[in-house]
Order: structure tokens, then sequence, then C-alpha cells
């Protein structure tokens, strides 16, 4: 099993909730934008907690509100890739790519797959979009997550860029062989990248 | 009146570097607690840490002298434990020195905190950083120059405090006797002109110099953050 998810969480007056176990390695999360995707992930990662629910991920209880267990986010080891990068802006790229990994020699590697060599020095805010998104990838790498969240890694890219990145993602996923949920509202590109589709 | 400038500059430097080192730790606490605490009376607390800033200073230093008087509340024990007094020492000028600056460095701090993304933080978070480590190595940095202009804040505040000070350590030459008081006591005297000129000016400088040298140190501290 690499996700067993099924947490209910109150959001101003909504309900954000959804269930599902799933055997395949990686699994979309499709949806309307406003649906809660986002939050279901922060409760995988340990950002939100479920009001009630449990969530598991390669057998591993991450949180289970009935039997009182809540890892704290920073010790469940999740890749997790915002929609947002979230790159530290006081931090060069080096620095930011480094922020959580446990060994410095990935740093060479997996700058070289990501296209990001060349970025080291650079500070976030001098980063396109494209590329401060392989960062934030990168980022997560290397804090060599025991899986990995993509949220709406597509979004906000032209047509040129978003075949590019959906090939990263596609290498990032065979490469890796980590369990991967990705969130997005593209029916297509969920079926391409994902073999299994959850609906919210 | 002591006799020459310099013991005068040395002392309120002294007074305003005390004043502010001893207030930075209290008003970040502070600012901490109001920017992300939600706890109920947390708007009275709020007022009440504001309430040198609107208080008239001899009011502030009256509450001081009654608090840090020998047989006062704060007085008593300090000097029975510590064998310390505040009372008509450079030491009691620094405390109302921060004490009224305390509003202006909360006020700073807590704007810079609240500019925080924390959406920064929890992505560190993710990353395998306790709280600690990501108050230390995300929130901090952030923040940092507001701290510094919190810092400059509170040490012009110190440089410049009169009311409270002479009311509750009152003007000792050599001791208290600051900058403003000083002037105070120059302009009192018939022959006190040359000097009031001479304090005035270095009162101008000095604030001058911390102001230009905190606006270096934000810039440089703010490499690669959007904060000014």
């Amino acid at each position: 099993m690499s996700f067993d998810v099924d947490v209910t969480l109150r959001r101003g007056g909504a309900m954000v909730g959804v269930a599902f176990a799933a055997e395949e390695r990686a699994v979309a999360l499709v949806g309307p934008s406003g649906v809660g995707k986002t939050s279901v992930l922060d409760m995988i990662a340990g950002l939100l907690r479920p009001d009630r629910g449990h969530v598991r991920v390669n057998g591993r209880t991450l949180v289970d509100r009935a039997a009182r267990v809540e890892v704290p986010p920073h010790r469940r080891r999740a890749g997790y890739v915002f929609q947002d990068a979230r790159l530290f802006p006081h931090l060069d790229v080096r620095r930011n790519l480094l922020y959580g990994a446990r060994h410095e020699a990935r740093l060479a590697p997996i700058a070289e797959s990501l296209d990001i060599a060349h970025l080291l020095d650079r500070w976030p805010r001098a980063l396109s979009g494209g590329e401060a998104r392989r960062v934030a990838i990168g980022r997560a790498l290397l804090s060599e997550p025991d899986f990995l969240l993509l949220d709406e890694p597509l979004s906000s890219l032209d047509p040129a860029r978003r075949e590019e990145a959906m090939r990263l993602i596609e290498r990032v996923r065979d490469k890796t062989a980590l369990p991967l949920l990705l969130v997005t509202h593209d029916e297509a590109e969920a079926k391409r990248l994902c073999a299994r589709i959850v609906r919210m | 009146m002591t006799e020459g400038v310099w013991p005068i500059v040395r002392l309120s430097l002294l007074v305003g570097g005390a004043g502010t080192l001893a207030v930075l730790p209290v008003a970040f606490v502070l600012a901490y607690i109001l920017a992300r605490g939600r706890f109920p009376g947390r708007t009275l607390f709020d007022a009440l840490i504001h309430l040198p800033l609107v208080v008239p200073p001899v009011v502030t230093g009256w509450v001081l002298l009654l608090a840090f008087a020998p047989n006062g509340p704060l007085g008593e024990p300090l000097q029975r434990w510590f064998g310390v007094t505040l009372l008509f020492r450079w030491t009691g000028a620094a405390v109302a020195a921060a004490v009224m600056a305390l509003p202006l460095a909360v006020r700073a701090i807590r704007l810079s905190l609240e500019a925080v993304d924390r959406r920064l933080e929890s992505a560190a978070r993710t990353l395998g950083a306790g709280r600690w480590r990501t108050f230390r190595t995300i929130t901090l940095p952030l923040c940092w120059p507001g701290v510094l202009a919190g810092a400059t804040l509170a040490f012009a505040r110190a440089l410049g405090e009169f009311g409270a000070t002479i009311t509750f350590v009152s003007n000792v030459p050599g001791e208290t006797e600051t900058l403003p008081l000083a002037i105070y006591a120059a302009l009192q005297r018939p022959d006190g002109d040359t000097i009031v000129w001479r304090l005035a000016a270095i009162s101008v400088a000095i604030s001058l110099v911390a102001l230009l040298a905190s606006e270096w140190l934000a810039r440089r501290a703010g490499r690669g953050v959007h904060v000014l």
C-alpha cells in the first residue's frame, strides 16, 4: 500500500475530506479548484491536523487521530513540492537545495539531472518560474524523502514548458521509485503521469 | 555639570547601548507573542506594552522610582539578593531608557515578524527542520531588518530620554547625566551657551551615525530579501 488516506477537516464552514487506499506507486488527486486538494497534501505532510481520520504511507502511520498518533512534520520525510516554489529568499540556490539535505554529495548529480547546476550561485528572486520549480523539486529530493507530494507542478507553465516539466516528473517518478501523490485539476495530465486517479 | 563633554558622551553611549541591549530580547519575545499568539486579553496586553509611549515620561519615571526604591517591590529583592540598587546609578538610567524604548522596539520587530511568510516556515518543517531550527534559520533571518530597525529606534529613544530618567535617577554628574540632562543643566547656567551648542551638535551627529549604520546593516542583512 503506497498511500492509505482517510481524512476530514472542517475549514471555514466547508468540509474537506478524501478517502482512498492505493497499491499503485503514483497517485493523482484530481478535482476542481477550491475543493481542498492542497489541504489534503498539507494533512499528509503534517502542516494541517485532520479533525478525524488517518494517513499511512508505505505502511507507516503519520497521523491517526483515533489512536492519538501524530508524527510532527519534520519527521514525516515528505518531499513536498509546493505550488508556489517557496524557496527561501535569504538563501542562494545552493543553500536552498542543501537546506534539508542528508548527503551533500548528492547535490551535484541531482542539480545536473534537473538542469539547475548553472543556477547554484543565484538568488531565488533571479530565477524564472520554471527554474524555481526545478530548484524546489531538487530541494525536496535532496532531503531524501520517503514519498513525494507534488502540488499542481504543471500549472502556470506555457505548453512547451509543460511538456518539458511533464517529462521531468516522469523521470523523477521512474528514477526515484518513491510513492508519489500528484495534485492537479487536469485529467489528461493525471492520466499520463499516474496509474491511479482519485477524484475529489 | 561635569567638566568636559567626553565623559557625558561616553556615559550617554553606555546608557543608550545598555538600554538597547537590555530591551531587545524582551521586545522580541513580546513582539513574537503579539504577532503569533491568539489569546484573550491580547488587545489589553498590546495596550499595556504601548503605555510608556503615551504616558507622560515623568509618570513612567515615578512608577520606576516606586518599584525600584529600597523598599519597593523590585528594589527590595534586588538589594537583598544581589546587593544592587538602581537609584542614582547609570544602570537605573539604562533601565529607564529601556522601558521608554520598549514600545518602539516591539512595534518594529512585530511588524517584521508579521511580514515573514509563514509558508516558508512550513516548507522548512517538511524539509526536516524542527521548530527551533526553523526559527533560527528562516524566521529570524527574515525578520532581521526589523530587529535592526527596532534596535536603532530603541537606541535613539534611549539617547534622548529625559523625563523618566531625571525623575527616576535624578541628574548625577558622571553617573546619570546623559546628553539631554547635561544640555538641560547647561541651559540653566548663564555661561552655558557654548557647551549647549557642542552637546547638541554631538547629539545630532551620534543620531545620524546610528541611523546610517543601521540602514547599512539592514541592507547587508536584507540581501536577497524583499524587505526594504
